[in-house]
């Protein structure tokens, strides 16, 4: 093969430019990098404005896993104690983040979009009970206006077994 | 009566079916489904959902001659009409060519899918029956996969509707099958559902009060092929993907219907695995695919937190707990100790609850010490169905035209409610029944006759009908009226007898003296030894058939005589204290009283060790029914820590007290109970697993067919025979009954209901508001003559203690009897006369 120094040269270059520009790294821990809109971090289960869960308990979550992370136990609501605005919500919801390999399938095969893989992804535990991310840990504050669940709501303003949505977004 | 053969192709496969079949279940016994929604194999046709749509051929037939027409190969010509037909409520002709996945009939079903659904929540997320769902399924293999319905134009219905405190409806997933309607009113009789409104408004409503008042309402839940009907206890408990199984036998009455269990481990319960629903497991020759509340609802008793968990010893008067060992060192010491005593000896009580292999290794402990064993029971006549009771082959649902039942002093609706099934299907298909009892029950309506006698006179009325049989002289004392020679006739003519006798109004050796009638007319008419004949008796207990089996029986004096005499006492599974409050003192005195159980018992109150017992959801074991069929249930959840089954309890304290009893498990009990049980030789339990296939096929792919009840995989039992060959000449010896004299006052006689309130009934909640409350029942003119009104309150003195209670006003209640139901907190063992007083 035939040398081009002019080749050499452009390369050199290269390098050279590289030396001016800013770098690329991120001071981690100080300065975080922002991630990609579809990023799939660590779940948070969702509420509806006024505070209620969206999460009905229906546990398709669980079946669509594939490596079986997610625990979901249901009861009824009531009107005196009402968590979500259907007939039916989670009284037990756990993630074994150790487990979970972020494939985003609970959050395609929720019903009611109460699932969602958000951006953070700064989960470490020192312990394996740690790993295990409880309903209290993945439930989103109570948005401003809402009410903390359970919540008591004059009878029959709830009477969807399934809320209905919006179409999906 | 055999009907004959009709051949016919359905998609190309040739089948022969008895005329008069239908063409959906011709089809399914070739493995060709047919969708269906309101047909279903147990109930008969109505074609009110249109899913079952075929294409039917018929063979053309020329007008004029009636000939059959052939083309020109030879070919018989096959006329299709142009309409799609229900093929659930079409019978099978001659030469018909049915397509089912034609063209044509898949698009016809499409539609009705499709119009189906226009109304339908599509709740399936949070629906029970998501998962297990004939319309779910249905929809995905039939179904068009969009809709040209307005989604908007969905009406709105409640959603939450108590049907009663056990089932709830869904309205708008209600898809108008009619099933339930048709289960309460033609299967069990109790037609307590129906429609209301017409077309989109149809609604089931419930016309009882209580609202759905049936002790078999749970099945409509199985064999609802939407989620419109759900159990109180299952509502929102999992999804049925979730759920574990196993095959397990319903614990609570003689029966033995097959059950799987469905467990799961929950949070809500501290991690542990709990049964979240109980099943019927399909046993045609039991229990088909039904079973009563109580089989379906009673179950947490099994996963109560009142359970005992670990050995207690006696320490300074109280109970305390301690390890295994230390028990199982305390208890030889004691047994050894107290059986070294000069006084009387070990008496060992076990109960009907107990598994075969607990009452059989129970039994050679007992012995081993020069032991007596007592059967806690109040029900005489075990020797007597073991040597009489049905023979091999003996199905409740093949006795039909020229067989007679009789039924005697025994309330089969509340004591065994299969069994009362099965009697009035039987009576459905042509069989004669007979009732014979004080008072009406619900059987009556089924009967071709009903003999009415007075309480303590039910052995002097089985008598009578022996005298009109046999015309011994010896017997005309009791020489009956017109209607007994009646009964006395069918006896005689009849194909095939089988006789039910129970305890009503009986004390144990009365009960006696009726088993030994009732024997003895089975075999003076020749009705023994054979299949669907022989004699049965209504226990009390799962089990206590094969407790008469594996050897163990009541005193027919009860318990207090021996208890005085004995120096240690040994009680497994059974509470004799709570029946009997004055056992307390003579097991309280210097006696050493050892007890298994599962729960803080009156009885295991007195005892100096209490061994913690696992319950029949965490251990294997059999059960004999009263049909004599030996039945396997399995572990379904981990055993409760620290307990052990019965009878490895009572082999490892054989083995301290130096009794060689070693068996590694309960199979290898069963094989030890084969050598030595004659009836039992040829059981083990790989014999108990064999199941074959039975019809109508349900559960799995067959769910939207027969329902959500479980395919019997596990074991459809064995039906051991009598020990009486047929036609060998056995004579019964019979007891005179005494003649026992009036006295002032009621008679106050014990009765069974289903719900009570005993220990297996009590802890499960959902229940509760359906439970029977503490009450005496009255004759209305006896009560007028007392001065007492429904409700109020009376009182009286038995056994020199007073008791109050509310009084009901019954009809039906023979005058000069008041009726006691069992295990309400009053114990009545056996009927007793007593002064009734209204409390001011
Ligand atoms: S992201 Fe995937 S692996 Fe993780 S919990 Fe969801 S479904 Fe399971
Ligand atoms: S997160 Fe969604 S899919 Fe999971 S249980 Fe809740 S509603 Fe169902
Ligand atoms: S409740 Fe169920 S079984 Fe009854 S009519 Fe409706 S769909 Fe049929
Ligand atoms: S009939 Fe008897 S065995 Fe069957 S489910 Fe009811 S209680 Fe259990
Ligand atoms: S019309 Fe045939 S199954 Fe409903």
């Amino acid at each position: 093969m035939r040398k081009n120094p002019l080749e050499l040269l452009r390369g050199l270059w290269t390098t050279f430019r590289s030396m001016l520009e800013s770098p690329v790294t991120y001071q981690y821990p100080e300065i975080k990098r922002p991630v990609r809109e579809r990023f799939r971090g660590r779940h948070e289960l969702k509420r509806y404005e006024n505070g209620l869960e969206k999460c009905i308990g229906c546990a398709l979550c669980a079946a669509a896993c594939p490596a079986d992370a997610i625990f979901v136990e249901a009861a009824e609501n009531t009107d005196e104690e009402r968590y979500s605005p259907g007939e039916r919500y989670a009284s037990t919801y756990e993630i074994n983040l150790l487990r979970c390999i972020f494939c985003g399938f609970c959050e395609d095969s929720c019903p009611t979009e109460a699932i969602v893989l958000e951006q953070n992804y700064e989960v470490s535990f020192t312990s394996r009970r740690q790993a295990i991310y409880t309903k209290d840990l993945l439930l989103v504050p109570v948005p401003t206006n809402g009410r903390q669940t359970p919540m008591k709501v004059p009878p029959g303003s709830f009477e969807r077994a399934v809320p209905e949505m919006e179409d999906a977004k | 009566m055999t009907k004959s053969l009709v051949t016919l192709t359905i998609d190309g496969i040739e089948v022969s079916v008895p005329e008069g079949t239908l063409i959906v279940d011709a089809a399914k016994k070739v493995g060709i489904d047919i969708p269906v929604f309101c047909y279903h194999p147990k109930l008969h046709p109505v074609g009110m959902c249109r899913m079952c749509l075929v294409e039917i051929g018929r063979p053309a037939r020329d007008r004029s001659t009636g000939e059959p027409i052939f083309d020109e190969d030879g070919q018989q010509v096959i006329h299709f009409g142009p309409n799609l037909e229900t093929s659930c409520t079409t019978p099978v002709g001659e030469g018909w060519v049915i397509r089912v996945n034609s063209e044509k009939a898949r698009e016809g079903r499409k539609q009705i899918v499709e119009y189906l659904l226009t109304s339908h929540p599509l709740d399936c997320p949070i629906c029970d029956k998501g998962g297990e769902c004939p319309l779910q399924n249905l929809t995905m293999e039939h179904g068009p996969g969009t809709s040209r319905f307005l989604f908007d134009e969905k009406i709105d219905l409640d959603k939450h509707v108590p049907l009663g405190e056990l089932i709830f409806l869904d309205r708008e997933r209600c898809i108008q099958c009619a099933r339930c309607v048709r289960f309460q009113e033609e299967v069990v009789d109790d037609p307590v559902l129906g429609f209301t409104n017409r077309g989109r408004r149809l609604e089931i409503i419930t016309s009882s009060d209580p609202g759905f008042d049936s002790y078999f309402s749970g099945n409509t839940t199985d064999i609802c092929p939407v989620g419109a009907l759900t159990t109180a206890d299952f509502r929102f408990g999992a999804r049925p993907w979730e759920l574990n199984r196993a095959a397990s036998i319903c614990p609570h009455c003689p029966v033995g219907c097959n059950l799987t269990l469905n467990t799961r481990r929950e949070a809500r319960a501290e991690g542990r695995d709990v049964i979240k629903r109980v099943m019927p497991r399909q046993n045609e020759h039991v229990n088909e695919i039904w079973i009563c509340d109580k089989g379906r609802f009673a179950h947490h008793f099994a996963s109560s937190i009142e359970r005992l968990t670990k050995p207690m010893v006696r320490v300074n008067g109280d109970l305390v707990q301690v390890g295994w060992d230390e028990a199982l060192v305390r208890a030889t010491e004691g047994l050894k100790d107290a059986l070294g005593r000069s006084k009387g000896g070990l008496v060992g009580i076990a109960g009907g609850r107990a598994s075969n292999e607990d009452l059989y290794v129970f039994r050679r402990f007992i012995e081993g010490l020069d032991g007596h064993t007592v059967l806690d029971d109040n029900l005489a006549g075990g020797d007597l169905t073991r040597e009489m009771g049905v023979g091999r082959g003996t199905d409740l649902g093949q006795i039909g035209p020229g067989d007679v039942i009789l039924v005697i002093a025994s309330d089969l609706h509340e004591e065994a409610p299969i069994w009362w099934l099965r009697l009035k299907q039987a009576v459905e298909r042509g069989a004669e029944l007979i009732v014979a009892n004080a008072r009406a029950t619900r059987l009556d309506r089924y009967a071709a006759h009903i003999i009415r006698y007075p309480y303590r006179r039910a052995v002097q009325t089985a008598l009578g009908l022996l005298h009109a049989v046999t015309k011994r002289a010896d017997l005309s004392p009791f020489v009956g009226d017109k209607s007994l020679q009646k009964v006395a006739k069918l006896f005689m003519k009849a194909e095939n007898a089988i006789i039910f006798y129970g305890r009503e109004g009986l004390d144990y050796k009365a009960s006696e003296a009726l088993a030994q009638a009732c024997a003895s007319l089975l075999t003076s008419t020749d009705h023994v030894g054979r299949a669907n004949n022989g004699l049965i008796a209504v226990w009390p207990r799962v089990n206590t058939q094969g407790a008469w089996d594996m050897g163990l029986q009541p005193i027919p004096s009860g318990l207090g005589e021996i208890l005085e005499q004995a120096s240690a006492v040994y009680v497994m599974a059974s509470d004799p204290v709570a029946d009997d409050a004055s056992l307390e003192t003579l097991l309280r005195e210097d006696t050493f009283l050892v007890v298994q159980e599962l729960f803080m018992t009156p009885t295991a109150e007195l005892a100096d060790v209490v061994f913690p017992a696992r319950s029949f959801i965490e251990r294997e074991g059999t059960y004999t029914s009263g049909e004599h069929r030996v039945q396997r249930f399995y572990p379904a959840v981990l055993p409760l820590g620290g307990t052990k089954s019965d009878w490895r309890i009572v082999t490892s304290l054989a083995n301290a007290m130096g009794i060689e009893l070693n068996f590694p498990s309960a199979a290898a009990v069963m094989l030890a109970i084969a050598e030595s049980v004659p009836n039992y030789s040829d059981l083990t339990y790989q014999a108990l697993t064999i199941a074959e296939s039975q019809w109508p096929h349900v559960g799995g792919e067959s769910l939207y067919f027969g329902g959500n009840a479980f395919k019997n995989s596990q074991g459809l039992g064995v039906q051991v025979g009598p020990a009486a060959e047929p036609g060998e000449p056995s004579e019964v010896a019979l007891t005179m009954p005494v003649e026992e004299s009036e006295e002032d006052g009621l008679l106050l006689v014990p009765i069974t209901r289903l719900y009570d309130r005993g220990t297996t009934v009590l802890p499960s909640k959902v229940l509760h508001p359906r439970l029977e409350r503490l009450h005496i029942e009255l004759n209305p003119k006896d009560a007028s003559h007392l001065g007492v009104i429904d409700g109020a309150q009376v009182e009286f003195r038995m056994n020199g203690k007073r008791f109050q209670l509310p009084a009901r006003l019954v009809a039906t209640v023979p005058e000069g009897i008041a009726l006691m139901p069992r295990s309400l907190g009053v114990s009545v063992v056996n009927p007793i006369p007593v002064q009734i007083s209204s409390v001011e």
